[in-house]
């Protein structure tokens, strides 16, 4: 493998907390390594750059089966951006579903090297598994549906965490998959009856328990396995008005778990579940009630989920949010499907309009929180691609949050009446360079518990992005359209070791890894009768079909995991 | 004026979005010849596969076409001013997403001809394909404004989410004539088959033959003695006046002439 050394960069690197100093990186066999010898190395010049770890994506949807149906839903998305071959890349198309081969290309280009797909249905874990093999020069895993898993609903409704958290302990192996996913608890099972859950406390039909029950007994097996990862939680009611009181009840539910200094929850997207008033008529922002709580409270991590004014394509496992949507949105083609037993989804597409009211206090909201959370290590940047704007919009929100100008310039644009309402010309903190890295990939690292990436300290996978940034000569608030440009076109992007991007272009394409879990507990679960029977009554795949197997993954990276358990 | 003629019988389909008045302005012909095309998967210039010559007297039209060009595609795509003549059948989605000018076509044009177009005028004399002035797959904004006379029959899907403009059929016309049609005009000489107006929330549909079947989903409104199909031209009646799609709470009209449509006499007991 080859050496090289990065010279004279402006590094930024959280973890090790050091802020803009110009220092040299060597990387050797694919790891970060105190030195290289000069002579034989490959030298990257990144005199006057900007050098960060390669980016790592908490939550965004670039692979599975409501990303394809998302794709067969939109041949109209994939017109308006048609991706040409290369040499070495493939063709493909893009818009707000981009094809897996161009999505690792667009992400790569922007310096990411590793990207969380944030939700799985069990039963097309091997659709996914397949989407993500195709995806290449990013790092991923899969977070599975498990909040209305039958057998964790019935072993919580039991009381039976233990035997519960055996049980999810084979289910994330069985379906290769890196973290726990929460989708509006109980809300989906009540929605294969048509109904929906409202409050923590609602009743989920044929189970005797509450969504309360599903969130605090699945956080629970989270800590007694030893996750990584915290639970990954899609509150109840989102895209709700007045859902903020719900995103704080789910919040207050967890802090009883807390010990350790570690959080034991993150909320996904929190700007669609921060939302205050009583109607869409009175629609207003409540990330300050968020905010507030988040600043006093350390238990909780979150995502934003910003908007980025975009002609998207929205897609959820949470079948009556997405039904909602429809109604709202004037009757456009949509896909609402039932996942058999297990979960249900939706996918509508649908523009974010700067002139549309409630669409531009979204847009604020998300900044809103952005800006109000103080602690950067809390919260992350998405945009719950494809949901709020697609991944390669990430830039404008990073100059959004940079540059109060940036905000100032878009805000003025957006409708009256959210002008009025927003929070934002009160606001006048902007990011750094070293937040910036925190909540792009040093935060995100830390909150998925990946030890290696992240960060550029000694021993550290060698995923380095380095971009055409100056922190010693520009003054990224003032100048922020070069520096948002610079985030989307990386100079260099290094990927386990090997130049991947070099001005602004794909040169090297390598498959990227799909890291999975073996969460070993100390008394295996044991398949029982009784769950092979539901199988057979209930699902139409056979007991001995449903697990994924290694086959499935192109190039896998197993995770060793002891659970306490 | 610029002459291309084909230099052979194509047997795969060609791209040509390059045969565009607004391409040729300013280039000299020499230019012109080496613009490039696709043929299949490779891409070829344009001498490669037409004869092109230049007559400098006339101005107008500024491009004629004569030969067999029906496996040409997207010739005067996005078009916004000058005129094409095509002598011969023209290929699929001709005068696609056009913007001005005008494209006459002396033959048969494909499918998807005057597709999401804005402005302008297309001349078909002869028949023209499915989806003629609709839109592209999946998308939901068609034919905004402009014209397309067609003198023959027309496939099905046609004038599908029509937005605005004037298309006027002098033959027949397939199913699902304005299908999701929010506004602008369609008027039909012949006969229209079944579906017509299916999803339509706003507009007129003119059928001056027999209409295969009305949806269900439409109401008798009145009748009227003559309806307007554009600032220059009525259509004599009577007319049934139908509004729909109700399904979709829509206020479409479909006017059907009541001399050749005997069975909708049952639909005069609800007036």
């Amino acid at each position: 493998m080859t050496e090289i050394l990065i010279k004279n960069g402006f590094v930024f690197d959280p973890i090790n907390k050091i802020d803009g100093q110009k220092m040299d990186i060597a990387i050797k066999n694919g790891k970060i390594v105190e030195k290289v010898n000069e002579k034989d190395a490959k030298i990257v010049d990144a005199l006057g750059l900007t050098v960060m770890a390669g980016g790592v994506d908490i939550h965004s949807h670039i692979a599975g089966s409501e990303v394809n149906l998302g794709r067969m839903l939109r041949p109209d998305d994939h017109v308006k951006d048609v991706v040409k071959k290369t040499a070495i890349t493939r063709s493909g198309t893009g818009y707000s579903i981009p094809s897996t081969y161009v999505t690792g290309y667009r992400y790569s280009k922007m310096g990411y090297t590793t990207v969380m797909n944030p939700s799985m249905a069990a039963m097309k874990a091997k659709h996914a598994h397949e989407e993500l093999n195709d995806i290449p020069l990013i790092d991923k895993g899969s977070f599975t549906l498990l909040g209305d898993w039958w057998f964790a609903l019935e072993n919580i409704a039991k009381g039976n965490i233990e035997e519960c958290a055996r049980h999810i302990a084979w289910m994330i192996r069985a379906t290769r998959s890196y973290a726990i996913k929460i989708v509006n608890p109980g809300g989906l099972e009540s929605w294969g009856y048509g109904r929906n859950v409202h409050s923590l406390n609602d009743q989920v039909p044929n189970f005797n328990l509450t969504p309360r029950d599903i969130i605090t007994g699945l956080a629970k097996v989270n800590t007694m396995l030893n996750m990584p990862h915290t639970i990954h939680l899609h509150t109840n009611n989102l895209g709700v008005p007045g859902n903020y009181k719900t995103a704080i009840e789910s919040m207050q539910a967890l802090e009883g778990l807390y010990k350790d200094d570690k959080p034991v929850g993150h909320i996904t997207h929190i700007q669609f579940c921060s939302f205050a008033g009583d109607s869409w008529a009175h629609f207003k922002s409540g990330a300050d009630e968020i905010a507030n709580y988040l600043n006093a409270h350390n238990h909780m991590t979150v995502d934003i989920g910003q908007v980025t004014f975009a002609d998207t394509t929205t897609m959820t496992a949470d079948g009556p949010f997405e039904f909602s949507l429809y109604e709202l949105g004037g009757h456009n083609k949509w896909v609402n499907s039932d996942v058999e037993t297990e979960s249900s989804g939706g996918i509508i597409p649908f523009t974010f309009k700067r002139k549309n009211a409630v669409n531009a206090i979204q847009w604020s909201i998300g900044l809103e929180l952005s800006l109000l959370i103080k602690d950067p290590w809390k919260l992350f940047m998405t945009t719950d691609h494809p949901n709020g704007g697609p991944f390669y919009h990430y830039p404008r929100v990073f100059a959004w949050l940079y540059s109060r100008k940036a905000r100032e310039a878009t805000l003025k644009n957006c409708n009256k009446k959210a002008q009025r309402k927003s929070l934002l010309p009160t606001i006048d903190r902007e990011y750094s360079l070293y937040e910036l890295a925190i909540i792009t990939r040093a935060g995100t690292a830390k909150s998925l518990g990946l030890k290696n990436k992240g960060h550029l300290g000694v021993g550290a996978e060698a995923d380095v992005a380095i971009y055409d940034i100056n922190p010693e000569t520009t003054d990224i608030a003032k100048d922020y359209k070069p520096v948002r440009k610079a985030f989307g076109h990386a100079i260099y992007t290094i990927k386990d070791g090997e130049i991947v991007v070099k001005d602004q272009e794909i040169v090297n394409v390598r498959p990227g890894r799909t890291m999975w879990l073996d969460v070993q507990t100390k008394e295996p679960y044991r398949i029982n009768e009784e769950m092979k029977r539901k199988f057979k009554e209930y699902w139409t795949v056979e007991f001995d079909n449903y697990p994924v197997t290694d086959h499935y993954i192109k190039v896998p990276e197993k995770i060793n995991i002891e659970a306490s358990v | 004026m610029i002459t291309i003629t084909p230099k052979k019988e194509f047997t795969v389909p060609i791209q040509a979005e390059c045969i565009n008045a607004d391409t040729f302005t300013g280039k000299t012909i020499e230019e012109i010849k080496k613009l490039t095309i696709t043929e299949g998967k490779e891409t070829i210039t344009l001498n490669d596969a037409f004869n092109i010559t230049e007559d400098k007297t006339t101005k107008t039209p500024n491009i004629t076409l004569t030969g067999d060009f029906s496996k040409v595609k997207r010739i005067g795509q996005g078009m916004k001013t000058g005129e094409i003549i095509i002598n011969g059948n023209a290929g699929m989605h001709t005068g696609e997403k056009l913007s001005g000018g005008k494209i006459i076509i002396n033959g048969n044009a494909g499918g998807w001809t005057g597709c999401e177009m804005k402005k302008g005028t297309i001349e078909i004399h002869g028949n023209s394909g499915d989806y003629t002035a609709s839109t592209y797959r999946g998308t939901s904004t068609g034919m905004k404004g402009g014209s397309i006379i067609i003198d023959g029959n027309v496939g099905t899907n046609v004038g599908c989410y029509l937005q605005g403009g004037i298309i006027k059929i002098k033959g027949s016309a397939g199913r699902y004539l304005g299908y999701h049609m929010s506004d602008g005009a369609i008027y039909v000489e012949k006969n229209c088959a079944s579906r017509a107006g299916a999803f339509m929330t706003g507009g007129k549909i003119i059928i001056n033959g027999t209409i295969e079947l009305m949806m269900p989903t439409f109401t008798i409104d009145s009748i009227k003695p003559k309806v307007k199909i554009d600032a220059t031209q009525n259509a004599h009646g009577p007319f049934y006046v139908f509004l729909g799609d109700i399904a979709e709470h829509g206020t479409g009209k479909i006017f059907a002439l009541k001399t050749t449509n005997p069975t909708l006499a049952t639909y005069e007991t609800f007036l």
